[in-house]
């Protein structure tokens, strides 16, 4: 496997995923500057992903769907904020309705990719993404909620079994 | 960002996007101590009956809160289902970037030269 760590910071809800490649950068590259070979890498599996839009540079955007097993369409979109091919790309990765319109209701995802040269000549890719409202989340396991939430399940469980 | 398994990443985001409100946490911290009806929660807050209904559809939805029908009230729940997505969020994240490294792992070695 090509990845060779993922860090997770609880903190700062942001994981990093490293990862080496035994290919030049530019090759690298191209996987995400190349809207085919993006959208072979993007989809999970069982969920493909086809790019409408492709215009990976500052202040560009890129629109895709992914279709699952079923047929079901979920679209996305990226705002692409900063390009200095082919070290490093940043965007916004959020939501969009079947029409391919962003859905401001749904928080975006903060990507940063990393790219850079190895000695022995593959590269070494960095992604590091930040999901934008998980303060909400810290705060509220701040908060003690989750042992409260514990506790109401607790209580709701015996009510559970019985109504069942 | 979908996910072939039980736990979407669109489903995670909606927690995310409920707990985003101070008043829907506060719901939640409400529902958590108590169950409540909808009516009997919308008196503890100074806003219209349909604003607390909308905010009580954010958290149903982020699967926080389950709504019962309880004789002609309905009775709102605290619930862990979506406090638990939220704590796998970035297990799920993990899980998503395994994969897609392994597809960019997969086409570098099918094509080496672009």
């Amino acid at each position: 496997m090509p990845i060779t760590r993922v860090n997770k910071d609880l903190d700062a809800h942001t994981m990093t995923v490293f990862a080496e490649f035994a290919a030049p950068i530019s090759r690298v590259w191209a996987l995400y500057a190349d809207p085919r070979q993006l959208e072979r890498t993007w989809g999970p599996p069982m969920w493909p992903a086809t790019v409408v839009e492709h215009d990976l540079r500052s202040g560009g955007r890129v629109t895709y769907f992914m279709t699952g097993p079923e047929g079901e369409k979920s679209s996305g979109y990226w705002n692409v904020l900063e390009v200095n091919a082919p070290t490093r790309f940043v965007i916004d990765d959020g939501f969009a309705d079947d029409s391919g319109q962003p859905n401001l209701d749904m928080p975006v995802t903060r990507i940063v990719f990393v790219f850079s040269e190895q000695p022995n000549g593959g590269t070494e890719m960095t992604v590091t993404s930040t999901f934008a409202s998980t303060d909400a989340m810290q705060q509220l396991l701040e908060m003690g909620m989750e042992e409260g939430m514990r506790e109401a399940m607790g209580q709701i469980d015996p009510v559970l079994a019985e109504a069942a | 960002m979908v996910i072939d398994r039980g736990l979407s990443a669109p489903a995670v985001d909606e927690v995310f996007h409920a707990l985003a409100d101070a008043t829907r946490r506060d719901m939640l911290r409400t529902l958590m101590t108590k169950e409540h009806s909808v009516s009997a929660l919308a008196r503890r807050y100074p806003m219209s009956f349909a604003a607390v209904h909308k905010h009580v559809g954010v958290l149903e939805r982020a699967r926080l809160v389950t709504k019962e029908r309880c004789g002609r009230e309905s009775l709102l729940r605290a619930s862990a289902v979506g406090l638990r997505d939220a704590r796998s969020a970035l297990d799920v994240l993990e899980q998503v970037w395994r994969e897609r490294v392994a597809q960019m792992d997969q086409i570098l070695a099918e094509n080496p030269h672009e």
